[in-house]
């Protein structure tokens, strides 16, 4: 079996008095695309977000690449981790949000530099040969020098793929990164997607695309309610739901 | 075949329509050269206004009241208290907006509360608070807090537990009372206007970037702020317009070198007014003046990747890019 590189044990969250993630269970191995499906609401947004800490979860355990997300555990005792600490697990996480969020005020070019020359401060020659690279890779070359808000959503969707990217992480977070794209853009970002996990980046990725999910996913969870109703290869779930919750959901996004 | 026949027909004749007429726009200007003349009619005619007293000489043998070496002097006193006062004011606003926005209910109470006190207390009356505050201490310094309760806790007369201290009435006297009067006062009014620039960026730039690893204060500096300042300089420009002419009130502290107590005193030795408040208005237009050619650049500097006229500047870059060779144009897209 390959190494994993993310496991979740009984995750809960609440906001307040809301509980929104009640017990998830998840392991994706090293080189996998895990799928996560599910109608709004479901969860499935916070549970990405706590896999980097963006959100405390509020019982469980989340591993990434075996280390414990957000805490230490010494004595059978949890220690929160500081800034440091946590900034430090997220430089090898990438995530792609929904609205893309590239920084407005750089240059494409700057927006990928960004990350690897302030928080690694590695070099900036080197730091800008990978950048350009990157950018060459997503098939964003020629528009280096030009700023976000002059490019297509499709095109900032690629750069924010790059801007992870720069920063070699082991592990690719996704949160509907084609949900804002305009049909004919979606495509092009799905064909990225497809590349990097066809490199072997181990990417977990929140979508309403069953085709990229049945093409290229290794594994679907479909959530609801919080909690994982059903796991398993995506030609399964999507060609044979087990679950009535999962029939109703993919009878209307089919 | 539709497309052919499109390219192929023969492009219509451009349009040369009758422009609509506005009537009212030449009335208007009418209305207003015909002011405009009157006014500078005044100016021309009228001796009373004494340019000569103004711009060349004011006595016998002294330049023009504008360039007395009493009032020049007052200028650069007047831009001293404005920069050291403005400084003050934008460093520490930045500081109480972001104690402000902390989930420090602590330090974020801290800030409330003095945003309330300073923009409460009009600065007339604080610059004669802090001329004032002598008053309160005789000697200023650094030491233990409650030094002298604790000498005597025990029983030890002289000891105040000062290891530093200068004479009040030396440290904040004029020029330092009314910066301080008029810097502390200003730094309520920025902190305000920092605040609303911070909270108008999308939270998901600040997220975008600690998910990248970026600390606090780099998420701060690097990405939050520099976008903020698009929404903080123009209200900024205002306030340090505003303390421009403020610096006025320093001369209640009492500041003696500051532009308008200097002009005043040429009116009080000279018996002559209005020619002296003419004086003072015409220093202060030039000042804002400059302040606004600045505003606009720094306006510009901070507008990188909004706006129609960077998007031309970032065509010719992205020609002396591709120029430079350094990158090879690819298929686009895929
Ligand atoms: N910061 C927050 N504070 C309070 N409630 C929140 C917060 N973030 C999310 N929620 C709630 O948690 C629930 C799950 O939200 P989440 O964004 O994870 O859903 P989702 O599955 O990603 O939905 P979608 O497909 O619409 O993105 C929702 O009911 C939402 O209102
Ligand atoms: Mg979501």
């Amino acid at each position: 079996m390959t190494t994993e590189m993310v496991r979740a044990d009984n995750v809960h969250k609440s906001f307040g008095s809301l509980e929104v993630l009640k017990g998830i269970d998840l392991v994706v191995g090293s080189g996998q695309v895990c799928c996560v499906l599910g109608p709004s609401g479901s969860g499935k947004s916070t549970f990405l977000r706590c896999i980097n800490h963006l959100e405390k979860i509020n019982a469980g355990r989340i591993f990434v690449d075996g280390d414990l997300v957000g805490y230490r555990e010494r004595g059978g005792k949890l220690h929160e981790l500081g800034e440091r600490d946590v900034a430090k697990q997220r430089q090898s996480i990438g995530m792609v949000f929904q609205r893309f969020n590239l920084f407005p005020h750089m240059t494409v070019l700057d927006n990928v530099m960004e990350a690897p020359c302030r928080v690694k401060r590695e070099p900036k020659a080197e730091v800008r040969d990978r950048a350009l690279a990157m950018l060459e890779r997503v098939g964003l070359g020629a528009k280096v020098g030009n700023y976000p808000g002059q490019l297509s959503g499709g095109q900032q969707q690629r750069v924010a793929i790059a801007r992870a990217l720069a920063m070699r992480p082991k592990l690719m977070l996704f949160d509907e990164p084609t949900s804002a794209l305009d049909p004919e853009l979606v495509g092009e970002v799905l064909d990225v997607m497809k590349g990097l996990a066809q490199d072997g980046m181990t990417m977990v990725v929140v979508t309403h695309e069953i085709g990229f999910a049945r093409e290229v996913g290794d594994n679907l969870i479909f959530m609801d309610g919080g909690v994982v109703v059903e796991q398993g290869a995506p030609r399964d779930v999507i060609g044979n739901p087990q679950h009535e919750r999962t029939r109703a959901f993919l009878s209307k996004v089919l | 075949m539709s497309d052919n026949t499109t390219t192929e027909r023969a492009r219509p004749e451009a349009i040369k329509a009758v422009p609509v007429r506005h009537p009212g726009r030449w009335v208007a200007l009418g209305v207003i050269a015909i002011l405009t003349a009157m006014f500078v009619h005044l100016l021309v005619t009228n001796d009373r206004f004494r340019w000569s007293f103004i711009f060349l000489e004011y006595q016998d043998g002294k330049r023009g009241v504008m360039f007395t070496e009493p009032v020049l002097e007052g200028l650069r006193g007047t831009i001293l208290l404005t920069v050291s006062s403005m400084a003050i004011g934008i460093g520490l606003g930045i500081v109480i907006a972001i104690m402000r926005l902390s989930s420090n209910r602590i330090l974020s109470s801290v800030a409330f509360v003095y945003t309330w006190f300073f923009r409460a207390v009009p600065r007339l009356v604080l610059a004669v608070l802090f001329g004032n505050l002598n008053i309160l201490w005789e000697r200023i310094g650094f030491g233990l807090p409650f030094g002298t309760q604790i000498g005597k806790l025990f029983g030890l007369d002289g000891f105040d537990g000062q290891f530093y201290s200068i004479k009040a009435s030396d440290l904040i006297a004029g020029f330092v009372a009314g910066m301080l009067a008029l810097g502390l006062s200003e730094a309520a009014y920025m902190a305000e206007i920092v605040r609303a620039g911070i909270q108008s960026i999308d939270p998901g730039q600040a997220e975008a970037a600690v998910a990248l690893g970026m600390s606090r204060g780099q998420v701060l500096r690097r990405i939050v702020l520099p976008q903020a300042m698009r929404v903080i300089v123009p209200p900024t420009g205002n306030e340090i317009i505003a303390m421009v002419k403020d610096t006025s009130l320093v001369a209640f502290v009492p500041v003696t070198f500051e532009l308008w107590f200097q002009l005043q005193q040429v009116s009080a030795r000279t018996f002559v007014v209005l020619p002296v408040i003419v004086a003072a208005l015409i220093w202060y237009l030039i000042l804002c003046t400059v302040l606004m050619v600045a505003q606009y650049f720094v306006e510009r500097h901070f507008s990188k990747g909004y706006g129609a006229a960077d998007k031309a500047r970032q065509r010719l870059r992205d020609i002396q890019v591709e120029q430079g060779g350094r990158i090879t144009r690819t298929g686009e897209g895929t």
